[in-house]
């Protein structure tokens, strides 16, 4: 079924009968070529990429719950990519591409919106870093146009310019970044995926991996055992307990991560409006909540909630920015869980054993990461080879020393990044 | 989340600093080698449920403490001070 606005009008007239479901509902077969652990956005993605671009078609997708009811339906809805270094820079450019042209690739609406993401400045050392990072994000090949106070008046006249603490001298803007609706990314993913024969096979746990002399074979589920000759574990949020199936330690620690989305309000933000010195952004939804977050709780969590201490500092530097939407309602908030590695940026590799292998440690990027993640990990799936987009994500890293990302230059401690 | 410091008493989450799992207690020999200062460093158990962490009561006493904790539901079922673990270890 190809959606169309012609296809909508006639359903339309004829009563809606026509729809049909997204995906199938299969039972799972004895053996696949090959298997992916987890139906988020990143799982989906990358069996859509493995069906699409590699022609493996006799895949399936393990999901322990409901596709897209992790983190891709526990975000913030934010597309970027402004990296500063080597290896995480070209990764997020190439993810960026891929969103560019994803709702035409899918035939699904992702409300993909290049609104413009603004990263504000509070002194002149910020400047002169967000000049830096603005230079490496063009030397890329991305957009980033350094603003003068007088630049980020016309854009966002309603911040709080003379704040004591936070005068705001300038900022970053990405007009090619924005945000996608995040649940229809993974629905996208899942209904091209299903459409080229992948079977999304959801309630089904993964329990155990299965590994023989170095070579795996297949995994165990609640839905019995089925035999692959390569699997691809992408659950960040629970990576550390499928890679321990695996026998494997991940240098990762697991945080949550709190997000709030406000009542429907007219239009009033209009780009994803990022205060780094207060820990705190925003955006507006296209249903009209103002949707916002801050930093994590700092405390390893898997509880898909967060604590009191940090709802108050995520409120508070929200009113310093923008005093305006301080009569605005809170509706909801919520956790995601968080795959912190040590040096702030993800792993997507081979592993020890032959035919395993690994996509986790997005810490709080993954989102934007989705079409990116999907694309290189298929590739390396599928060719055995790393794909030069996301070669730097290797899990060797943290053990050499050699080819670290740490963005924020905040040293080896998992929280910190 | 409160904590209760075995000098201070039980304070709120906002005074303490946390470090990461206790094993940063065991620091291997400057010469162990690579498996074991990566061990160190970067991997973790991760566990999702009990787990010994390291705090420190940061806006009170000073003091490193070994938490004991629940990762899924936040309930915090032991506090001991960080130099009677490491001296228990020794």
């Amino acid at each position: 079924m190809r959606f169309s606005g012609l296809r909508i009008l006639r359903e339309g007239l004829t009563g809606n009968k026509g729809w049909t479901s997204h995906w199938r509902d299969p039972e799972p077969k004895a053996e696949y070529d090959a298997i992916i652990i987890g139906g988020g956005g990143h799982g989906l993605s990358t069996a859509y990429y493995l069906a699409k671009n590699h022609g493996m078609t006799n895949i399936a997708v393990l999901e322990k719950g409901y596709l897209g009811g992790g983190n891709v339906g526990r975000n913030t809805t934010i597309v970027r990519a402004n990296y500063g270094l080597e290896g995480n820079s070209q990764f997020y450019s190439h993810s960026l591409k891929l969103w560019e042209g994803l709702e035409q690739d899918l035939n699904y609406n992702a409300m993909m919106s290049q609104r413009g993401v603004l990263m504000l400045c509070h002194s002149d050392g910020q400047r002169d870093a967000f000049a830096r990072r603005g230079n490496m994000m063009m030397a890329q090949g991305d957009d980033a146009e350094l603003l003068d106070t007088e630049g980020v008046r016309r854009e966002l006249p309603y911040l709080d310019f003379e704040n004591t603490r936070f005068p705001i001298y300038g900022g970053l803007l990405h007009r090619r970044g924005g945000t996608a609706r995040h649940d229809a990314v993974a629905w996208g993913y899942a209904r091209g995926a299903d459409s080229r024969g992948v079977d999304l096979i959801q309630q089904c746990e993964v329990t155990g991996i299965d590994i023989e002399n170095g070579v795996v074979k297949g995994v165990q589920t609640t839905r019995g055992a089925i035999r692959a000759k390569k699997v691809g574990v992408v659950v960040a949020g629970r990576s550390s307990q499928v890679a321990a199936m695996a026998g494997m330690r991940l240098p990762i620690e697991s945080h949550v991560l709190q997000a709030f989305v406000t009542e429907g309000l007219k239009p009033v933000i209009d780009h994803v409006v990022s205060f780094g010195m207060g820990h705190f952004y925003i955006s507006q939804s296209d249903k009209g909540g103002l949707v916002f977050g801050g930093d994590l709780d700092f405390y390893a969590s898997y509880a898909a909630r967060g604590n009191l201490p940090m709802v108050e500092h995520v409120m508070e530097a929200g009113m310093t920015l923008m005093p305006m939407i301080g009569k605005a309602k809170v509706l909801r908030s919520w956790g995601g869980i968080m795959d912190m590695t040590p040096d702030g940026s993800p792993i997507i590799d081979r592993t020890e054993t032959e035919g395993l292998f690994l996509n986790c440690g997005w810490c709080y990027g993954g989102f934007k990461a989705v079409p990116g993640s999907g694309h290189t990990f298929a590739h390396l799936m599928a060719t055995g080879e790393r794909h030069e987009a996301a070669a730097a994500f290797r899990l060797d890293r943290f053990r050499t020393g050699g080819g670290l990302m740490d963005e924020e230059a905040t040293g080896s401690q998992h929280n910190l990044h | 989340m409160r904590i209760d410091c075995p000098l201070c008493g039980a304070r709120d989450r906002r005074e303490f600093y946390y470090q990461g799992a206790a094993v940063m207690l065991a620091r291997p020999a400057p010469d162990a080698g690579e498996a074991a200062w990566d061990a160190y460093l970067h991997l973790r158990d991760n566990p999702a449920g009990q787990t010994r962490e390291l705090w420190q009561h940061e806006a009170g006493c000073g003091a490193w403490l070994m938490v004991t904790r629940d990762t899924v539901s936040h309930v915090i079922s032991g506090v001991e001070m960080a130099e009677d673990v490491k001296r228990a270890a020794l």
